[in-house]
């Protein structure tokens, strides 16, 4: 029986996309029946009102949570967002009902062994109400109470050998996309690469020592399949310098039509034969593909790795093998000064697991020097960008001004130059000028 | 409900304490067929919607079986989960960038098996637990928020206006018959985290009336200067009022440079601005990530205002299925939305799509609004 009448959340339960109001309600009943004896550490009714309190602002067409929330675990700045319910009287079990960022493993790769673990753990001392996952990656854990915040650490770090994610103005948890272990496209090993600076910045995920946020992402290829160039501020995406390899024979095949183009992804509809000429060459953005005499062929000079053609023909054309990634800085969302995409800071970079990565922390690192000190309170590294200049950017990260670092030259001659970058510098005596020109 | 210990020590709190040591390393979890041919991929395949296949140098072949999933779980939708990869994957899983599920087999027969296996499993409500599909050519799962489910500035529900839209594009969901891919995201405020900027169609929770200034409270709960800087419009000031005879150091909104971005109450817990008939949704269309052919691109609004219609939202599930179909009818082959949009023009876009221009649609924000103008004489009666 449930606790709470959810006439507006009942009607969720129909259709065929996967209800979370159902889902909700058979934890409610789990828990109510209990089989396993556990002993609940918040209320065992928390997501029958959490149903209770989603109903209520279904009814009134408004949030029913607090302002903010200031939560955590000892020695760190981050890693809970504390929740409190407005309507702590009609709604004990959600009273407190914290959110916890636990660090998911790069590419979302599980065995049951461990989830089971975590879903135990989250049983005992939560809601049982999990997002799989948040946007930035993490595991998210919905709804606890403050006592039990240590109590969860203790068992992730001693019993499950997991450290929360990030929050606050910090370095966030990092994420990739799935990289070499299952796509032909990766052009450098993104799950390592995540791996890797994810430890090295361990500090600077759990103590807040940055003006604002600040988000890594790694993605495989151009396809951006983590997104990195719209959702972090320090986006590695990766890319190679060679040439496309092709293999004329499948070329053949899928001109044939005995191999599907893109894979097969247009399946549902018939779009007719593949015809190479409409569906790639006229469709390459920088028009350096060419298919005569049964032969494709490629001005790998003039190509920009947009990837369509890779993608449109998977098993005939394959990335080069002089490989590495592009680096782009600044994305972020609207707020405050609006919303940026990543700017294309290094076209081309080692991605060197040999040196641990050194080239690429050192550029990190550089821009972390400078927007640390200059960063005003609560402006992201874009602003940051804007308000100083793209050239500062260049210049903290240590690495050579590039035209393709621009989409196009400026349009104004509003040009700043250096004092020693001058002839003769900017100490001027007005008396010397008036020797050659009268007032 | 007795408190048990973990073995933690309130009276020691650093005693004993672990830090920094970051996440399990993701090698420890991928199934020996990926460790395997880890680097090794050749190329892949779309066998069928919601079923992939690909080929290692070895000639080793993984069939992964993709299926939707609510984002928002319990526990006991995580345990079947787990009972299913423990019963077809030798206990191996993994979840997508866009929160979707995926089990991965060795065989073709296994993954045909598995796939229905998945597609017949049913809440008591009747939806589906793991509908198979967001591959290719189609609409896959819905990138979104916490909404009312766990935030305090959201303008609208996330899971909710999620599970009504993916009701109603379910189709979509289960083939590859559109254009090209077409990404969903949905955020409750302007906040926008996760991917609203940069999807095919966006769904965002937006205010329309100015904060409340709760005078008597804000100046012992909020840090004044701070309230003032978060404004994007500049229409926020510190001030002075007198209430009852007594002075409080507070803020005044200029109501008219207010365009409701909630950002001062996100500072500021003494502005509050959530409002029932007030709130609702804006739909974006034309963003895009990928590099492919065109730039990666931002959304932008198309729709400012649909109102909040809790628990189905029908007219905001209306409207995106006509863009939705306006688009699978008129554009070309791998032809994102947005690139349809720029290549027949924005004018003929509302046209199609049965949309109505207002004056809310005109960017209006600083020096770059100049730029989204039109200074041509190109455009379409």
């Amino acid at each position: 029986m449930a606790k709470h009448k959810t006439p507006l959340l009942d009607q969720l339960e129909s259709g065929p996309w996967p209800s979370f109001v159902s889902d909700i309600k058979q934890e409610c009943e789990n828990r109510a029946k209990n089989e396993k004896g556990v002993e609940f550490q918040i209320p065992a009714d928390c997501p029958e009102d959490l149903l209770g309190v989603l109903e209520l602002s279904y009814v009134d067409g408004e949030t029913h949570w607090k302002h903010g929330g200031i939560v955590g675990v000892f020695g760190y700045g981050g890693g809970v967002i504390g929740r409190y319910c407005d309507q702590p009287e009609m709604f004990p079990g959600v009273a407190h009902f914290h959110t916890i960022r636990v660090n998911q493993p790069s590419g979302k790769y599980y065995t049951t062994e461990f989830l089971r673990q975590l879903c135990d753990l989250w049983e005992f001392r939560g809601s049982g109400l999990t997002n799989m996952h948040g946007a930035t990656g993490d595991i998210v854990f919905i709804g606890t109470t403050t006592p039990q915040l240590e109590e969860i650490f203790y068992e992730l770090t001693h019993n499950l050998n997991t450290d929360l994610g990030g929050s606050g103005s910090n370095l966030r948890t990092p994420a990739t996309c799935l990289g070499m272990s299952r796509c032909e496209y990766a052009c450098y090993d993104t799950q390592a690469l995540c791996f890797n600076l994810t430890n090295e910045y361990q500090d600077e995920l759990h103590r807040p020592a940055f003006p604002y946020k600040f988000k890594f992402k790694f993605d495989g290829c151009p396809n951006g399949c983590v997104a990195s160039i719209a959702r972090s501020d320090f986006s590695v995406i990766g890319t190679w310098r060679d040439e496309i390899r092709i293999d004329q024979e499948a070329v053949a095949g899928y001109v044939g039509g005995e191999l599907a183009p893109n894979a097969g992804a247009h399946a549902g509809r018939d779009w007719g034969k593949f015809d190479i000429q409409k569906e790639v060459i006229d469709l390459c953005p920088s028009e350096c593909m060419s298919y005569e005499d049964g032969k494709l062929s490629i001005d790998n000079k003039e190509c920009v790795r947009c990837m369509h053609c890779i993608n449109t023909m998977p098993r005939a054309l394959r990335i080069g093998n002089d490989r590495g990634a592009s680096i782009f800085v600044g994305a972020k969302a609207p707020i405050l000064d609006g919303a940026q995409m990543g700017s294309l800071l290094v076209p081309f970079v080692k991605v060197d697991a040999g040196n641990d990565y050194q080239e690429i922390k050192d550029i990190v690192e550089g821009i972390w020097d400078l927007w640390m000190e200059e960063g005003k309170n609560r402006e992201r590294l874009g602003e940051t960008m804007k308000r100083m200049g793209f050239q500062k950017i260049i210049e903290s990260a240590g690495v050579p001004v590039d035209v393709r670092q621009v989409q196009e030259p400026r349009t104004n001659p509003y040009i700043f130059w250096k004092a020693e970058d001058v002839e003769g510098g900017w100490d001027r005596d007005i008396a010397e000028y008036r020797k050659r020109h009268q007032q | 409900m007795a408190f048990i210990s973990s073995g933690y020590n309130p009276e020691k709190p650093m005693e004993n304490r672990i830090t920094d040591i970051g996440p399990r390393e993701y090698k420890e979890f991928l199934p020996p067929i990926i460790e395997k041919n880890f680097g090794k991929w050749v190329y892949h395949e779309i066998v069928e919607p919601g079923m992939l296949m690909h080929k290692a140098e070895s000639g080793d072949e993984v069939y992964t079986v993709r299926c939707g999933g609510a984002r928002l779980m319990s526990v006991t939708h995580i345990r079947e989960i787990c009972d299913i990869a423990d019963k077809f994957c030798d206990g191996h899983l993994r979840f997508t960038t866009r929160n979707n599920i995926e089990f991965m087999v060795d065989s073709l027969e296994k993954a045909q098996e598995l796939k229905k296996y998945l597609n017949d499993q049913k809440f008591s409500g009747g939806s589906h637990k793991y509908p198979v599909g967001g591959t290719g050519a189609g609409v896959t799962n819905i990138v979104h928020t916490q909404g009312w489910v766990h935030c305090h500035t959201p303008a609208t529900d996330a899971s909710g206006t999620v599970k009504a839209t993916m009701d109603t594009v379910f189709d979509e969901f289960q083939n590859m018959r559109l254009p090209a891919p077409v990404r969903i995201s949905m955020a409750c405020c302007l906040n926008m985290c996760g991917a609203v900027h940069c999807s095919d169609i966006a769904i965002l929770g937006i205010h329309r009336k100015p904060p409340m200034v709760d005078h008597k409270v804000l100046d012992n709960i909020c840090e004044v200067p701070l309230a003032v800087a978060a404004c994007p419009t500049g229409a926020i000031r510190p001030t002075k009022v007198e209430i009852d005879g007594k002075s409080y150091k507070t803020v005044a909104v200029k109501e008219e440079r207010c365009m409701f971005c909630g950002n001062c109450y996100t500072m500021c817990p003494a502005m509050p601005l959530s409002d029932k008939e007030g709130d609702g949704v804006a739909l974006m269309v034309g963003g895009k990530i990928s590099n492919r052919i065109t730039k990666p691109a931002f959304s932008k609004v198309v729709v400012p205002f649909i109102p909040n219609e809790p628990p189905r939202w029908p007219t905001m599930t209306k409207v995106i299925k006509q863009i939705l179909d306006a688009y699978a009818e008129d554009a070309r082959k791998y032809e994102r939305l947005g690139d349809w949009a720029n290549r027949i023009g924005w004018e003929r876009f509302f046209e199609k799509c049965g949309l109505e221009f207002t004056e809310h649609l005109i960017d209006d924000f600083r020096d770059p609004a100049y730029y989204t103008w039109r200074q041509t004489t190109q455009f379409k009666f």
